[in-house]
């Protein structure tokens, strides 16, 4: 169930992106916190305490808002507008997807 | 702090693009120079004034409420600087390395660097965070937060929504939420109501500010919209995500259902660049922070650095442009250009009258201060690391620590991907309690680079890149 609500500026077009998988439809303009969080309730989960986290300033300060994109790109969700075709993953990829090779 | 006009060749570099930085922008245009301006975000406008992505329709009035035409007028001022600039947006900068800063374009997700001998820091705030229990529930966010979802996105941090902590924003976005058709369940005021009766007093010195206060205050009470002072928080509660909140007033507790909660105590300043630039820090007690020193003109301790806006000290939006406008002619002033000295000394008044009024304001919304000793230890405090209040507390008894870095090196808090920008401060509390020192005394977390953690799967073009926190480093340890 979605975490946030939509309040107005409904007539933007419709944007399919890809969340865990799954077809998904946003709104053009939409962050990909926006985009996600009117699909589910979270947006990743804390590494140490494995508990859900939908991000917390909004503004790019918190960094509690990072996933990942289907080529294990790190993304910040509340900062990066969703774009057509875009794949992102809020669960555990599937071990097909590599992550790309480490920072070194 | 007396900074030479030796050969200045560079055009000066501004970091951020909100009132201050554009005010900064536009002064140094008008006298002939074409400054880099460098923000993060995509548009100018800053944090109150941040424009709505392309393709939305409200009106700058439903955005902005009173602030409509000082909005307007910001945004024209940075689109005539569009092409009078050197305009940088989407760019971080995540460090500053001699005298040269590191820049990471988000977008293109590449590297890049900007030589500087005149830069004009004008970085802004955040909210200023308490925790208690339960506070990284989803469903639980920043006041800053809630009005970004608004005012930048057109939602809501839930259908039925609670509002606490303190600061001048807590009505304001209270009622912009209640104006946008979203259930406000109650708002809940750390702050007793007879502060804000003896400040009343003196904000009568700023009129149209009292008055937009008092405004919303009466509009939220007209709609019979619950308003409770002296209210603490105590939990929010929920499983997977929020589903109410408990808070404690006069003794007893109370508790109300809600999908969304916003919560914060005013803003705290980023001053992570001026501490990497090595400018000199000074505790202010209005902001309860350790803040980079400026003189009169908004100069720091450094040479060639200006500091402007919230990110040196809380003042707001108006007190931002004007501080912005005045370090501009700073800098126009120490590479030997003449300035209007009548300008000089009225924006110099109009800040100090500011300064008083933001007295006033404390007043009104104090900061909690018994935070520190009432906050439960099972609280977590780093919501990066998730280190809780309990294990701060022990630390801070077991190795006798006196110092914010000596804590941050045992504790790991400040160590985590926000750097502290959401626990620093209530650590720093802990700390002044658990060691018997002042808030001043505890010091402050030293910033590092990269300010911001940046994305792996990049190629540095700068020379010798070596992240001492990055995204890409987590991501192995996951
Ligand atoms: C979330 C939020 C909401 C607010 N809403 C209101 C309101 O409704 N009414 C009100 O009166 N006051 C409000 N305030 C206070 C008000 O925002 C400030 O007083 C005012 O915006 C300060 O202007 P500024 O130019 O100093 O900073 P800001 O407006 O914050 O602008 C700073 C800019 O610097 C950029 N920046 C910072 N660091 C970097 C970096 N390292 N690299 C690149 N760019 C960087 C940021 O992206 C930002 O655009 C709000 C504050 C916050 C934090
Ligand atoms: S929600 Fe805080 S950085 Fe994105």
């Amino acid at each position: 169930m979605s975490l946030i609500k939509r309040v107005a500026e409904a007539q933007r077009p419709a944007v399919t992106f890809h969340l865990n998988g799954q077809p998904c439809q946003a709104l053009a303009g939409d962050t990909l916190l926006t985009a996600i969080l009117s699909q589910q309730s979270y947006l990743r989960r804390n590494e140490f305490s494995g508990q859900p986290r939908a991000g917390f300033c909004l503004m790019g300060a918190c960094q509690d808002c990072w996933i990942k994109d289907a080529q294990g790109r790190s993304l910040r969700a509340c900062s990066t507008l969703v774009e057509a075709g875009m794949s992102v993953w809020t669960d555990t990829q599937p071990s097909t997807v590599q992550p790309q090779g480490a920072a070194s | 702090m007396s900074h030479a006009a030796s050969l200045t060749t560079l055009p000066p570099v501004i970091v951020g693009a909100g009132p201050a930085g554009i005010r900064a922008a536009e002064t140094l245009v008008r006298a002939g120079l074409r400054p880099v301006l460098i923000d993060e975000a995509a548009k100018g406008g800053g944090q109150i004034y941040r424009q709505q992505p392309d393709g939305f329709q409200r009106p700058a009035k439903a955005l902005y409420g009173f602030e409509a035409s000082r909005a307007e007028a910001i945004h024209a001022s940075w689109r005539a600087l569009l092409d009078q600039v050197d305009y940088r947006p989407h760019t971080l900068v995540w460090n500053s390395e001699g005298d040269e800063l590191d820049l990471l374009q988000v977008r293109d997700q590449h590297y890049d660097g900007q030589p500087w001998q005149q830069l004009i820091l004008a970085t802004g705030a955040t909210d200023r965070i308490l925790p208690f229990s339960g506070w990284t529930l989803p469903g639980v966010y920043t006041l800053g937060a809630a009005q970004i979802a608004l005012k930048y996105q057109a939602t809501a941090i839930g259908s039925r929504v609670v509002f606490a902590g303190t600061g001048p924003l807590l009505y304001l976005i209270a009622y912009q939420y209640a104006k946008a058709g979203v259930e406000v369940a109650a708002v809940l005021d750390s702050a007793p109501f007879s502060a804000k009766w003896q400040a009343s007093a003196s904000m009568l010195r700023n009129p149209p500010v009292f008055a937009k206060g008092l405004w919303y205050l009466g509009w939220l009470k007209a709609r019979g919209i619950r308003i409770e002072y002296d209210a603490h928080l105590l939990a929010a509660s929920g499983e997977q995500r929020l589903d109410g909140v408990r808070w404690r007033q006069q003794g007893q507790e109370h508790q109300l259902d809600c999908e969304g909660l916003g919560f914060g105590y005013a803003l705290r300043s980023e001053t992570q660049l001026a501490d990497i630039l090595d400018c000199r820090f000074a505790f202010d007690e209005l902001n309860r922070a350790w803040l980079p020193v400026r003189d009169a003109m908004g100069r720091s301790s450094r040479d060639g650095v200006y500091l402007a806006g919230d990110g040196a000290g809380i003042m707001g939006a108006d007190a931002a442009e004007w501080a912005g406008e005045l370090a501009a002619l700073a800098v126009l002033q120490d590479r030997g250009m003449s300035v209007d000295r009548a300008r000089i000394h009225q924006l110099q008044q109009q800040l100090q009258r500011t300064r008083q009024f933001r007295e006033a304001l404390e007043g009104a919304f104090p900061f909690p201060e018994q935070w520190a000793h009432e906050v439960a230890d099972d609280v977590v405090l780093c919501r990066c690391e998730n280190v809780t209040v309990g294990e701060v507390r022990a630390l801070i008894g077991e190795l006798s620590l006196q110092d914010m870095n000596r804590l941050k090196a045992h504790s790991r808090v400040g160590m985590g991907r926000c750097q502290g920008r959401m626990c620093g401060l209530a650590a720093t509390e802990l700390l002044a309690i658990g060691s018997g020192q002042s808030v001043a005394d505890a010091g402050r977390l030293r910033a590092q680079a990269p300010v911001k953690p940046l994305p792996y799967a990049i190629t540095p073009t700068v020379q010798q890149w070596s992240p001492s926190l990055s995204v890409a480093e987590e991501a192995e340890h996951d």
